[in-house]
């Protein structure tokens, strides 16, 4: 928590171009340097500026902690679920070749979904792990 | 011959920074040099043309990194204590160990050159086909989602396991949690 209007007006002014570079590194990660986990750690960052200016209380206001349990393993389960529809159609554990008409489509917009699971699951645990942390009181007891 | 300049002044930075890191003995300071040291590594990264790389560092390295330390920092005390242990055998060890890594790296082939057997392998092939199996131009992405998705599908899965780890260590016993901050 910090009093600094300086800081709160700054951190409130950069906290949504941050989350949206990270979307855009989050998609646009085929045509250029990025994908999701460089994504996934932005976004997070985003949210833990967020939480470190406004506090803990505040932060998990914006995400809870249950909330963001299930990012974590929703994006695991896209990831392993993209892979499951591959074997549904009779080809390889994530072949994303048979998710669209033509095997190049299909090649892409596997992609897409595997790099969305990769970034929700990262910036889960890179969230969740600054909120441990930071709210951990030590073993004194 | 620029370049040369370049990587040896980024590279002495580094060993700078390094140092007095080592030296300081203020918790704060020591992470934030080593922040400004993953800042450094990022650029002789870009340096080298490896741009994903370069991004996954500053980001993680230089960013996240550093803010999990400032968090976990609140549970030390503010220096470190000062142990005047004699340290000369480290020293040897690092030294001799230094100097082997560094003949050893006299046998690497030169940077970018193509006939280095690491460029003999699968790389011709992912460089020949990303183009017409994704249609993606950047081959990175093409060969960690595609070409490899199982190694990414581990790595998601080892980042899960990461912290489903800390959240049973950490976030178990609701009675040692902070609630009210």
């Amino acid at each position: 928590m910090n009093d600094d209007p300086i800081l709160r007006v700054c951190t409130k002014i950069i906290v949504g171009p941050i989350i949206l570079f990270g979307l855009y590194v989050q998609f646009h990660g085929d045509y250029g340097p990025g994908g999701g986990f460089q994504a996934g750690v932005i976004v997070a960052a985003g949210f833990i500026l967020h939480s470190l200016i406004f506090g803990l209380k505040e932060g998990r206001k914006l995400v809870s902690e249950k909330i963001n349990l299930i990012i974590m393993i929703l994006g695991v389960l896209l990831y392993g679920g993209v892979g499951l529809i591959s074997l549904y159609f009779d080809t390889e554990y994530l072949n994303y070749s048979i998710l669209a008409h033509e095997a190049k489509h299909g090649q892409h917009i596997g992609i897409l979904l595997i790099e969305f699971g990769v970034g929700l699951t990262v910036a889960g645990v890179m969230l969740i792990l600054f909120h441990l942390f930071s709210s951990w009181k030590g073993d004194s007891k | 011959m620029a370049e040369f300049f370049i990587n040896g002044f980024l590279v002495f930075l580094l060993a700078v920074i390094a140092i007095v890191a080592i030296q300081s003995i203020k918790v704060f300071s020591t992470v934030m040099l080593a922040g400004a040291y993953s800042l450094i590594s990022a650029i002789i990264f870009v340096s080298l043309d490896a741009v994903d790389v370069a991004f996954t560092e500053a980001a993680v390295g230089a960013g996240l990194s550093t803010v999990l330390y400032i968090a976990a920092m609140k549970h030390l005390p503010k220096r470190e204590k000062v142990v005047n242990d004699n340290t000369f055998f480290a020293l040897v060890v690092c030294l001799v160990v230094g100097c082997l890594l560094v003949w050893a790296s006299f046998d690497l082939p030169q940077i970018g050159d193509p006939m280095a057997p690491i460029h003999q392998h699968v790389g011709p092939y992912y460089i020949t086909n990303t183009k017409t199996d994704m249609g993606i131009p950047n081959l990175v992405t093409g060969v960690l989602a595609s070409y490899r998705g199982y190694d990414t599908l581990g790595e998601t899965v080892v980042i899960f396991t990461a912290g489903l780890g800390v959240l049973l260590l950490l976030g178990d016993g609701r009675n040692n949690r902070d609630e009210n901050e």
